[in-house]
């Protein structure tokens, strides 16, 4: 099996490969070692940070950025903002407090990505 | 009336970079005039994530990248007039503005930084036929809407254009429930980061039709459809190859312009290849103890960059204020040559400022193997190097040693293309 | 029961509402859209005509240069932007230097004053960035006015002198009893009735149906669609007068002129078509209105174009304006035909109506109380000292909304809650020019939403960005807000 990807680690955007030879996955193409993580879990169980935004009461604003604190299965990403969409958050809210632990049970939090007094 | 050392005018990213930069020198009477009710400015409702690999090491929001750097300008005693919409600016540097609480008012000050930013090119400026319904927006516009207002624009929808912004609206549309039928490029290459393509597009099945455009906007009240046509290579749609979209909105993301009718208003030149101020190596313009950087002076596809920039340009008006100095009136001039869009900066003084400086350009086309060079008027070759993709979408950076063009005029900055593939 | 009731709030029907708004009369008018000017008044050259287009010894030659000459002194007491700034006709040859001499006469018969013939180094002298010509048809009194300004301008001086104003009511029906008409017209999904003495239809291109209701229509409509470029105020001084070209066999040809507010319009084309209601644009048009400007001028740089508009006019075969009693009875009158210079007459026009009205029985008497003037505050038009004041007084003159044109929140409520109000994005914009500019109310188009939801105390999902229907948001994006 040979797999051809973009790496989406930097705006970079390496042309990585990724091929399992004698049952172990090699990665080719990339310019740092984050390609090489990339490319394996891309080619096995691919994830992605999500962000998005969540209901905030008690100030000006009335959006909260946040973000997962990794990445989540990329079949998952659906059913994350549904459980994400529940939430609402009460001023005041810093970055990177968590606003929602392990969610769906994948072991990532979602954090704050800004603070709003 | 106020008086300050250094005033910079726009709060967001660069004139953030620019005053904490400006403050490490030692000024220490500095304001940051921002016409939103917040600093940051499009960085808040950038919440994607993707900045800050260069300058902080670490993949950030764009929230949390602004968040980043005004956390170092409160740490400071920098004022900050926010709701404060600059009106004019004299060639004298006076500035005349305008908020709620000080009413109309002038600042005096010693350096000016001009970080205003840019704006969205819209439906008008590059006229597109048809209806004139609700539901066109540009790109930044409804990105407003859905991520700090809170409301969606729309369930169906195209984009045009993709650019970076075009290419995370998509995203971010589907992720909220819309469904996006398609992303189309009038150019035949994407004018979006590969990494865009992949997480933004491809995740989610979004088509890309290069080589395409929107030839017709139909709907009386809000948009009903829209008409999407290939064009050929001279860009002019090709009749029969109408493909017809049922949706209710057409988000734009047909490029950005600097914002520079402050700066026309101050009298200071405008290079009409970059659309910004033109400015000297450390991103001085042509009126003297007047700064440019970011956004307004050229269109950037990294944050990052934006912040590398305006540091310099604060650093430089610290420069000015703490130890005046007078650019030369023979500077070298850098000129584009083939396969070059603009350069920034436009003039270097090798009697001022650092010894190196990093020239910022684009290319006019995808170029697949290609040697980047600066020339002098003699002939001579300054610089070389070779590169294997150079794309108009992202900005070129080379480093020069001013030492090498002592002696010369002018330099001119081309990509010499084929002989030199990998 | 009313005494008049006026079909259309068009340039003609707020002229006409706030003609008998200075007699002690009860005084209604039905409009269609959701806002005045809705029509083929927002959507035009904008300029004061002279005068020596039409033929002499018609009521449209007559209506023309009384019109002209009310203009200035009307836009004076309602603060409406305009600007005297003169007009040119261009001749390129011999044959289109025979053409302004007759336009010439035509002017002279017609009464127009300050005419006169330039040569070509006159006209090269008055507007260096046009293209060499053999000479030109100078006329000092023609001008430029933003239309739908005037048109609101009117409605709101008429509605404080007590006329009424419904909107989003469509005439569908008129009956005559012989003494008094009911006039049934269709309201969110509803048939209200209306009755009164006395009808003025004066609904533009509809006229034509609204006519039909009571009797047969001595003409033809035939909607004919003309497209514009708007450009950047960087562009507006270009030119300083309304510059025409010379008609021929080709056509009218098109325009290129400051607009009231500083930019630069350049068009319109010319062309038949049965709908009227679509006011697209096409790529080919545009083409065509851009390869015929270049005649004048070639110095336009069209990528400051910020926007581009079609309008339609309510035209039918006659070159005559066509003002007439029903004849069915003398207490309606129709206006039909009222395409150019129908902006310029429309002054004089409304004052014929009045006369017609009165001669078939209305009767007039002043009010005591008339009044004449109305101002709308423009902050960027203050002195220094006006502009502190006006922030000491109200801090929200202090924000600006609308980065390009800097208008200011203040001016944007005064909007909202003048007599007309403002209830949509682009109500707000004919209003005060919000959204006007360069960015076409990219950074300012959601601050307006919210400032009209908050002053309406409507929910922002409602407020629509022009015509009923033409909602911008659909809704919060997560459910997560209710249940806060």
């Amino acid at each position: 099996m040979t797999k051809e990807l973009i790496c989406i680690c930097c705006p970079q955007g390496c042309r990585l490969t990724v091929s399992d030879e004698s049952g172990e996955l090699t990665v080719t193409g990339y310019t740092c070692k984050r390609g090489i993580e990339y490319g394996k879990t891309e080619a096995t169980a691919p994830t992605r940070v999500i962000t998005t935004t969540v209901a905030v009461t008690g100030s000006s604003w009335c959006r909260l950025p946040v973000k997962t604190a990794g990445g989540v299965p990329k079949s998952k990403i659906f059913d994350c903002m549904d459980a994400i969409n529940q939430v609402t958050v009460q001023a005041p809210v810093h970055t990177g407090d968590v606003v929602l632990s392990n969610i769906l049970e994948t072991g990532v939090d979602v954090v704050a990505a800004r603070t709003i007094e | 009336m106020f008086q300050y050392d250094l005033a910079i005018i726009g709060g967001g990213p660069a004139g953030l970079a620019a005053a904490v930069s400006a403050w490490n020198e030692g000024v220490r009477s500095i304001v940051i005039i921002e016409r939103d009710d917040v600093t940051g400015g499009i960085l808040n409702q950038c919440i994607h994530n993707g900045f800050g690999l260069h300058y902080f090491k670490e993949e950030l929001t764009g929230p949390e990248y602004a968040g980043r750097f005004e956390q170092m300008v409160a740490e400071t005693s920098i004022d900050v007039k926010k709701q404060t919409m600059v009106l004019n600016i004299t060639p004298e540097k006076m500035i005349y503005a305008v908020n709620p609480t000080d009413g109309y008012f002038a600042i005096s000050a010693k350096a000016i930084v001009l970080s205003m930013g840019c704006r969205e090119r819209t439906r008008g400026a590059i006229s597109i036929p048809g209806d004139r319904p609700s539901g066109v927006f540009t790109a930044g516009t409804a990105q407003r809407y859905v991520n700090i207002e809170g409301y969606m624009v729309g369930k169906r929808v195209v984009i045009l254009g993709s650019g970076d912004i075009g290419l995370i609206m998509a995203r971010r549309m589907t992720l909220e429930g819309a469904k996006v039928l398609a992303v189309v490029e009038i150019m035949p290459y994407s004018n979006g980061l590969n990494r865009n393509l992949v997480q933004c597009l491809d995740d989610y099945d979004i088509p890309l039709y290069l080589s395409h455009t929107v030839t017709d906007i139909r709907g009386k009240r809000r948009v009903e459809q829209v008409v999407v046509s290939k064009v050929d290579e001279n860009r002019a749609p090709i009749p029969g190859t109408e493909m017809t979209f049922d949706c209710d909105t057409l988000l734009l993301s047909v490029g950005l312009i600097p914002e520079n009718e402050l700066t026309k208003s101050a009298g200071i030149p405008i290079d009409r290849r970059s659309n910004g101020a033109i400015v000297f190596d450390d991103m001085q313009t042509e009126l003297e103890g007047v700064f440019a950087c970011g956004n307004v002076l050229h269109v950037h596809d990294l944050v990052d960059f934006v912040t590398a920039e305006s540091m310099k340009a604060g650093k430089s008006a610290a420069q000015y204020i703490l130890y005046p100095y007078q650019h030369t009136d023979q500077p070298v001039e850098l000129q584009n040559g083939p396969g070059v869009t603009y350069t920034v900066p436009q003039k270097l003084d090798l009697t001022a400022g650092e010894a190196k400086t990093d020239l910022f350009f684009r290319v006019n086309h995808v170029i697949h193997g290609g040697t980047i060079t600066v020339q002098a008027e003699d002939g001579t070759v300054l610089f070389s190097r070779k590169k294997a993709h150079m794309l108009p979408a992202e900005m070129e950076k080379i480093t020069l040693d001013k030492s090498w063009f002592v002696g010369h005029h002018t330099a001119t900055v081309s990509i010499q293309e084929g002989a030199n593939e990998k | 029961m009313y005494d008049v009731i006026i079909v259309g709030a068009g340039i003609c029907g707020t002229s006409l509402a706030r003609e008998l708004s200075k007699y002690r009369l009860s005084v209604c008018c039905l409009e269609r859209e959701n806002d005045v000017a809705d029509g083929t008044t927002k959507a035009n050259s904008g300029i004061v005509h002279a005068g020596y287009d039409p033929l002499p010894g018609t009521q449209m030659a007559k209506l023309n240069v009384v019109g002209n000459a009310m203009v200035e002194q009307l836009c004076k007491d309602l603060d409406v932007p305009y600007r005297k700034n003169g007009s040119l006709v261009l001749a390129f040859d011999d044959d289109e230097m025979k053409t302004i001499q007759t336009l010439y006469e035509r002017g002279v018969a017609n009464g127009v004053p300050d005419l006169s013939i330039l040569s070509g180094e006159e006209v090269a002298k008055l507007e260096p960035n046009l293209n060499p010509v053999k000479g030109a048809l100078y006329a000092k009194s023609a001008g430029v006015v933003s239309p739908w300004e005037l048109a609101i301008a009117q409605m709101e001086v008429a509605v404080q002198n007590g006329v009424e104003l419904y909107l989003e009511r469509e005439v569908n029906g008129i009956t005559w009893n012989g003494e008094s008409f009911a006039v049934t017209a269709a309201h969110n999904g509803e048939t209200e009735s209306y009755e009164a003495r006395y009808l003025v239809n004066a609904a533009g291109v509809d006229a034509d149906t609204i006519e039909s209701f009571i009797n047969e229509p001595p003409y033809h409509t035939k909607p004919n669609k003309g497209q514009y470029y708007l450009l950047d105020k960087s562009q507006g001084n270009l030119v300083h007068t309304v510059v025409f070209q010379c008609p021929s066999k080709l056509g009218k040809g098109v325009l290129v002129s400051p607009t009231a507010h500083g930019n630069l319009i350049v068009g319109p084309d010319s062309v038949d078509q049965p709908d009227k209601d679509d006011v697209s644009v096409t790529a080919d048009r545009l083409a065509f209105i851009r390869n015929a400007a270049a005649r004048s001028c070639s110095k336009i740089n069209y990528r400051d174009s910020i926007r581009n508009f079609a309008g339609i006019r309510a035209q039918s075969e006659q070159d005559e304006f066509l003002i007439h009693y029903s004849p069915v009875t003398n207490q309606m009158v129709h206006l039909a035909n009222i395409k150019s210079p129908g902006l310029t007459s429309s002054p004089a026009i409304a004052l014929e109506v009045v006369e017609m009205l009165q001669k078939a029985g209305l009767v007039l008497e002043e009010k005591d109380s008339y009044q004449t003037t109305r101002r709308f505050p423009r902050f960027r038009e203050l002195s220094e000292e006006e502009k502190k004041r006006i922030i000491e007084k109200d801090p929200r003159y202090g924000r600006i909304i609308c980065r390009c044109e800097s208008i200011t929140e203040g001016e944007i409520v005064a909007a909202v809650h003048s007599p007309v109000p403002a209830t949509t994005v682009d109500a707000v914009k004919r209003r005060c020019n919000a959204g006007m500019g360069r960015c076409q109310g990219g950074f300012c188009s959601p601050r307006v939403v919210e400032i009209i939801a908050r002053e309406l105390h409507r929910a922002p999902e409602s407020i629509c960005k022009d015509k009923a229907g033409s909602y911008i948001l659909i809704g919060k994006t997560t459910k997560g807000e209710e249940k806060a």
